[in-house]
């Protein structure tokens, strides 16, 4: 499952605290999923690929009819 | 932590939830402090969470923490991705915040601070929260399904079409009206259209550099693209000092709205990555900074309101817009509250990546609780100000005056002290020339967040600086709303033209994407031309014709809910979504009244255009208000055939003459229960 590969799943310790590090994980995993990161980094191990302007490019293209019709909220 | 202690904590939350309520509701004649609405606000939420979102998890959806979702079932690592709750919460809240909860307030303020403020909490806790969640959770249960899609298939053919119609109307209004915001901030101010100018190429710079030189390393280039803009923000400055660059950059509402009706064209042709990708980063990026910037400045400074709770304007005579508290406060909070919009997102992007079923709750429930908190913030930033001042910035030429001594004298007559000396002053120290007949709430706002950012962090001296920090953020947001719903509207103008004929279906095809950017950028151009010249400043037209629109399509999103609750039988609880459906409709149906029929020409669109006439002025100018009637009654009389078509939809499952059965996908069971006990 890919849940299992995101850096994100911030547990409580056994005081119920979040550990700041955790945090800032979750807060970077969140940023990461906003703007793309981790959709192109899905892409990559989707199809094996390193990271490169070609390999972008093809990422850009596949995601770009659901960016186009994705709509900005009000 | 034991029951007791759960219990006694919450009644103090209430408590104190209910304290701060009767504060805000009750104070007469003297200022409170800001973090009254605050605490009003969150600890409302608060007890609207914990018990008001479970009961309608538990007992209207019954959330199956076993029923695997379709981001788990159809996982395809591009748009059904199984992702953490948290990640989606902010996915989802990036993807709902817009304007329209940091105008809306600002606008509604005239009434003072206490109708809109009480409507963002109690609409939002009762209204959109809910319609939220539950639309999240049908679209989790059909597979990530639209709501156009939904209407189709659980109310008719009807509630397909209106939801289509309403969408597209809502998109096209909604970029006029947030198209004439950026140009009233940016007429005759050269240091905010520079500033804003120079984020186009810093869009494009940013699009090369993310494709050519760190491909996918977007956070990277977002920072890069800030730092970029804060320098055009200095820069802004040198450039309204300097009288040759100046007066280059010193443009009139006329020229901005075409330069802007260009760049939405070109916007909408240009390909994604070049422009509408990096700007889209760099706005999510500004949006969130600022919104939590402020969020802190609020706390740390705590700020009294200088606004009245309720000002002699909740009788409609508002120079702001026209219209008494109801309906009018609730048409122009909007999204603040319940935003029909909303309904597209939850049915979009978000549910296609929810994991488990009673993450919506959060996701759904909690995200509009945090756009609400938002919209309280804006409500702080237009309060913050001197009545006078607000009313100064707020009030259209068409009712004040053009001369600063005449409009500061009207203004005085209301009961809000304010001079002319003060108002040069105010706008010398944000580094305009003036600040004036700036209606539409942007500059506004922007004046109210300067004060409190200037109060927190580097004093009066700064405060020009953040002043238009605050229009550029606003006026970036906004600008990418325009090429980003142009060409949201340019593909569902493709789709539909394309069942006349194919070609023009073909979103890749040049001659097709030409034609139908060319209407769509028409038709909010026309609003636009049409606002900015308007002799009332546009805004008393534009704002609710877009509020209107706004609440019609929560009015659908919540006929659609309705719908189905009757249909999977728990019509015991149908009054969760019923209620907010009654209410939307009491409130947009008489609003609909007023701005077509009314009498008063401030209000009425047809009144107006008979003045008009009677005045012989330009026929444009009454063909626009009449255009405006029409698009009003259209909207109404379609959402009226979807009101009546999901009535008998659901009476004839309630009196058994038709099966209740919904369109849901087949129960799978979701192993990632198993793999989290593992």
């Amino acid at each position: 499952m890919k849940v299992k590969s995101l850096p994100c799943c911030a547990r409580l310790d056994s005081r119920g605290r979040l550990s700041l590090r955790e945090l800032f994980g979750l807060i970077v995993a969140v940023l990461r999923e906003i703007f793309d990161e981790s959709a192109y980094q899905r892409f990559l191990d989707r199809g094996q690929l390193q990271s490169s302007a070609r390999a972008y490019e093809i990422f850009m293209r596949e995601s770009e009819q659901a960016k186009s019709r994705r709509p900005r909220c009000c | 932590m034991p029951r007791i202690l759960r219990v006694l904590f919450w009644i103090a939350v209430s408590v104190l939830g209910a304290l701060a309520l009767a504060t805000i509701a009750l104070h007469r004649g003297e200022q409170i402090n800001a973090l009254w609405l605050v605490v009003a606000a969150v600890a409302t939420y608060a007890v609207g969470y914990r018990f008001y979102s479970s009961f309608i998890s538990a007992k209207v959806l019954a959330l199956d923490p076993l029923r695997a979702t379709p981001a788990e079932r159809l996982d395809n690592g591009r748009d059904f991705v199984p992702t953490n709750k948290w990640v989606v919460f902010g996915h989802h809240f990036a993807a709902i915040a817009g304007p329209g909860p940091l105008v809306g307030p600002v606008l509604a303020a005239q009434f003072g601070y206490l109708p809109g403020t009480l409507w963002i909490i109690a609409g939002a806790v009762l209204g959109g929260c809910v319609q939220d969640f539950v639309i999240l959770l049908f679209s989790v249960r059909r597979d990530g399904k639209s709501l156009t899609e939904m209407a189709k298939s659980e109310i008719g053919r009807v509630g397909g079409v209106v939801a289509y119609v309403a969408v597209l109307s809502i998109i096209v209004i909604l970029l006029g009206a947030t198209a004439l915001i950026v140009v009233n901030a940016l007429k005759s101010s050269p240091w905010g259209t520079f500033t804003i100018a120079m984020t186009m190429p810093i869009a494009v710079l940013m699009g090369v550099y993310l494709r050519r030189i760190r491909p996918g390393k977007v956070l990277e280039t977002s920072v890069l693209g800030f730092v970029l803009v804060l320098a055009a923000i200095f820069g802004g400055q040198w450039v309204s000092e300097t009288p040759s660059w100046a007066a280059i950059f010193t443009l009139t509402a006329p020229t901005l709205a075409i330069l802007i009706i260009v760049y939405g064209f070109a916007a909408s042709s240009l390909p994604v990555w070049l422009l509408l990708a990096p700007r889209d980063y760099l706005s999510t990026f500004v949006k969130l900074g600022t919104i939590s910037l402020l969020a802190v400045g609020i706390v740390a400074l705590r700020p009294s309101l200088h606004m009245p709770p309720l000002t002699r304007f909740a009788d409609g005579s508002g120079p702001v817009f026209a219209g008494t508290i109801f309906p009018f406060a609730f048409i122009t909070i909007a999204c603040g509250a319940v935003s029909g919009f909303h309904s597209l997102i939850s049915s979009g992007t978000t549910p296609k990546l929810i994991r488990r079923e009673p993450e919506t709750r959060m996701v759904g429930y909690g995200g509009m609780m945090a756009e609400s908190m938002v919209a309280i913030m804006a409500m702080i930033a237009a309060s913050v100000l001197q009545p006078g001042v607000y009313f100064a910035v707020n009030s259209p030429a068409g009712i004040v005056g053009q001369a600063p001594e005449a409009a500061a004298t009207t203004i005085r007559s209301w009961g809000f002290p304010v001079t002319a000396a003060q108002m040069a002053s105010l706008a010398h120290a944000v580094g305009e020339q003036t600040l004036y007949n700036r209606t539409g709430g942007a500059p506004a706002f922007a004046v109210g967040m300067a004060q409190i950012f200037s109060n927190t962090l580097g004093g009066q001296a700064v405060m020009a600086l953040w002043y238009h920090f605050a229009i550029m953020f606003e006026a970036l947001f906004i600008l990418t709303i325009i090429d980003a719903g142009t060409r949201v509207g340019r593909f569902m103008l493709q789709d539909a033209l394309g069942h006349i004929w194919k070609p023009l279906g073909r979103t890749s095809w040049y001659p097709s994407i030409l034609f139908t950017s060319a209407v769509i950028v028409a038709a909010w151009g026309n609003f636009l031309w049409q606002g900015i010249k308007d002799p009332l400043g546009g805004i008393n037209s534009l704002w609710p014709l877009f509020g209107i629109c706004n609440q019609l399509l929560a009015t659908v999103a919540l006929c659609v809910a309705t719908a189905i609750i009757v249909k999977m039988g728990r019509v015991r609880y149908v009054l969760v979504s019923l209620v907010p459906l009654c209410w939307l409709v009491a409130v947009t149906f008489t609003a609909s009244w007023h701005k077509v029929l009314d009498p008063n020409p401030r209000i009425g669109f047809l009144a107006h255009a008979r003045q008009l006439a009677a005045a012989g002025a330009n026929p444009r100018l009454i063909f626009n208000d009449r255009l405006d009637a029409a698009v009003t009654g259209v909207l109404v009389v379609m959402v009226a055939m979807i009101l009546i078509e999901s009535g008998f939809e659901c009476m004839r499952v309630i009196s058994g003459s038709k099966s209740a059965a919904t369109k849901e996908a087949p129960f799978v069971m979701t192993s990632l229960a198993m793999e989290e006990q593992a």
